[in-house]
């Protein structure tokens, strides 16, 4: 995973809050009665953003993990509820990467890698561009070199 | 004989969907219609508005028949249908997991009946399937044969294997119709009822309290006593749940029939007034569930379900098509499970219990959102504003939960029996499932905080059959990597970097 993730991540969420601290500075000055309270909300408001700016990327990197054997994938996520996933490369039936506009800033990637269960996508998110096409023509071969549909 | 060839020109759909079509598309648009009727009488001219949309609804049924076409390939199945927007729907005949003939009340008039194709497309709402709706009886039959049978080396294998007898696995009999009632599928229907009568009265902007009896009734409610009246209304609802419940039963399930085939395939046939033929190729099956709803289990009855790639469990129009037998005594549902599975040990295995975590974990589940609840509610009580039958519910509530959650623990269990993963949970609605290895596409290992800290884990097998995925609820990690390492092996013990020693049968789960 690229160290750039943290600072998407970051961003992200930093966009996330802004939002929030908009609205109430809006509400701060279209009523100006309840100041104080709406004060004393903006702070809090800022103290937590802060805190989750600052903590959540660092423990999110920490706590993602993947790897690819060749013949097995796996993938590691989740804070409080940690949730392992691992799929033999011989039942993968699709490999999707995707980017969104703030990661392709980033040049960051999200590669999936799909059975035929609904129950068990792998999702490794916050690759650099390079390392997801590699892995996606990685998966991509080993997955073509199975017969069968993989069910 | 099925052949796999069909002759690949278009088709029609029977011609005596003419008659069928234009009165399904009347039946269809019928709420419409009586809100053109209800809308319209209010400035008089109602019934000719609901008239010319019954018009519109019969030149529309009739449209269907003439522009909807088929045909079978010798690999795929399509159709073609629509009039401004035509489309051609195909399936691959190799994706082809299941075909479903069902006929209603008015194609079995007609002798008609329907065909449903289902693929393995799990993730689709509609199952990527497609249905060809009005063909005769013995053409229905005809295309299932055909599209079921393999793609044979030589076609004189296949007239021998249609030659020989289908084995009767289990028949249908009339005494499982006491187990109709504790199915509570009545309550569906008489949810359902509830909400269409309520839609009509409110649509026709009737008020039914002002109706003679109902107001007369309304009136002497008001002077009996509260208790009368909630135990009164209990013991209706209750009358009526199970009469519609054994009437459910009598109407899917009558004349239950389940066979294998010659052909490998496992053919379910049942109902009263419309009947339904399931057909489940074998080399789809990946195992069965076996389920016992309390009520069910109470009386000593269970069903089973097909855990079938392309099946899944309870959706769209596949819907009720994974079952194998219906509520049934339980000996029976066990001797059916064995004789699919061709083991009766998956079923009648003492399982490995989860240990006093797991037990701890399905009280705390209860206590842990109906005390803190109940105080609240007292606290509201005790404080004023609130009465006094919340925090009372509640309280019963919390006596209700405390057997329940001693089941649930009591229902966890696991096993690995010949190559199969046993796993069993639940109490409204326990279940146990019988999963292939084979079946098996993958890990899911989930641990929520508390978990971690106790070094419990939920271990989930991911197919792409039935339900998707089956879990084992709170066991040990060294537990779960030896279960899953019996089944898949070498898949999941590569990924943890310490390899525990196997504990061995007496103390798994009870770390």
């Amino acid at each position: 995973m690229s160290p750039v993730a943290v600072w998407y991540w970051t961003t992200r969420a930093a966009i996330g809050w802004l939002v929030i601290l908009v609205v109430e500075l809006i509400w701060l000055l279209a009523d100006p009665r309840a100041a104080v309270w709406l004060g004393v909300g903006l702070g809090a408001t800022l103290v937590v953003a802060a805190a989750h700016l600052v903590v959540m990327p660092r423990w999110r990197y920490r706590v993602h993990r993947w790897e690819v054997t060749p013949v097995a994938v796996y993938t590691q996520a989740g804070w409080f509820h940690q949730e392992r996933r691992i799929a033999p490369i011989s039942r993968i039936q699709t490999v999707d990467s995707e980017r969104g506009p703030i990661e392709q800033i980033f040049g960051l990637m999200n590669v999936t890698a799909n059975t035929a269960s609904a129950a068990g996508p792998l999702r490794i998110s916050g690759l650099d561009r390079e390392a997801a096409q590699q892995l996606v023509d990685q998966l991509t071969a080993s997955t073509q070199q199975t017969q069968g549909d993989a069910t | 004989m099925a052949s796999r060839y069909y002759g690949a020109e278009w088709r029609r759909l029977n011609a005596r969907m003419l008659i069928l079509l234009p009165v399904q598309e009347v039946l269809r648009s019928l709420p419409l219609l009586l809100g053109l009727l209800v809308a319209g009488s209010s400035s008089g001219s109602g019934p000719e508005w609901s008239l010319i949309g019954a018009a519109l609804a019969i030149g529309a049924g009739t449209l269907r028949w003439f522009t909807t076409t088929y045909r079978i390939t010798s690999d795929q199945v399509q159709v073609r249908r629509g009039l401004l927007r035509r489309r051609t729907l195909t399936v691959l005949r190799d994706r082809i997991r299941t075909v479903d003939v069902t006929a209603h009340a008015l194609h079995r008039v007609l002798g008609l009946a329907r065909v449903s194709i289902g693929t393995g497309r799990s993730d689709r709402r509609d199952g990527g399937g497609l249905k060809l709706d009005g063909l005769s009886v013995q053409e229905a039959a005809q295309i299932r044969d055909v599209l079921l049978s393999k793609p044979a080396a030589d076609t004189a294998a296949v007239a021998v294997d249609a030659g020989t007898a289908d084995v009767e696995l289990i028949r249908w009999h009339p005494a499982w119709i006491a187990y109709g009632p504790f199915t509570l599928s009545g309550i569906v229907t008489v949810l359902v009822a509830a909400g269409f009568g309520y839609r009509i009265l409110s649509a026709a902007n009737l008020n039914p309290t002002r109706f003679g009896p109902i107001h007369a009734l309304l009136h002497d409610v008001g002077r009996t006593s509260p208790v009368l009246v909630v135990l009164t209304i209990v013991a209706l609802t209750v009358v009526v749940t199970i009469v519609f419940s054994t009437v459910g039963y009598v109407l899917a399930f009558w004349n239950f029939r389940l066979t294998r085939q010659a052909s490998g395939t496992l053919h379910v046939s049942r109902g009263l007034v419309t009947t339904r033929a399931v057909t489940i190729d074998e080399n789809r099956l990946r195992g069965i569930e076996f389920s016992e709803p309390l009520l069910l289990r109470a009386v000593g009855g269970a069903r089973c379900i097909a855990i079938a790639t392309g099946l899944r469990v309870g959706r769209g129009a596949e819907r009720g098509g994974s079952m194998l037998l219906p509520p049934a005594p339980r000996m029976v549902a066990v001797a059916v499970a064995a004789a699919i599975l061709g083991d009766a040990g998956p079923i009648r295995t003492q399982l490995i219990g989860h240990g006093p975590v797991a037990r701890r974990r399905r009280y705390n589940r209860v206590l842990l959102v109906m005390v803190p609840l109940l105080t609240v509610l007292l606290v509201a009580w005790w404080l004023g504003g609130l009465p006094a039958w919340p925090w009372q519910v509640g309280l019963a509530a919390l006596a209700a939960g405390l057997p329940l959650a001693a089941d649930r623990f009591h229902s966890l269990g696991h096993a690995v029996v010949a190559g199969r993963l046993v796993t069993r949970s639940g109490s409204l609605a326990r279940r146990r499932g019988v999963l292939s290895a084979d079946g098996i596409i993958g890990w899911n290992l989930g641990q929520s905080f508390f978990q971690r800290r106790s070094q419990l884990v939920t271990l989930t097998a991911t197919t792409a059959a039935g339900r998707q995925a089956y879990e084992v609820q709170d066991v040990g990690v060294a537990e779960a990597v030896r279960v899953a390492e019996l089944l898949r092996p070498g898949l999941l013990a590569a990924f943890f970097e310490e390899p525990r020693p196997a504990p061995t049968r007496e103390t798994a789960g009870q770390l």
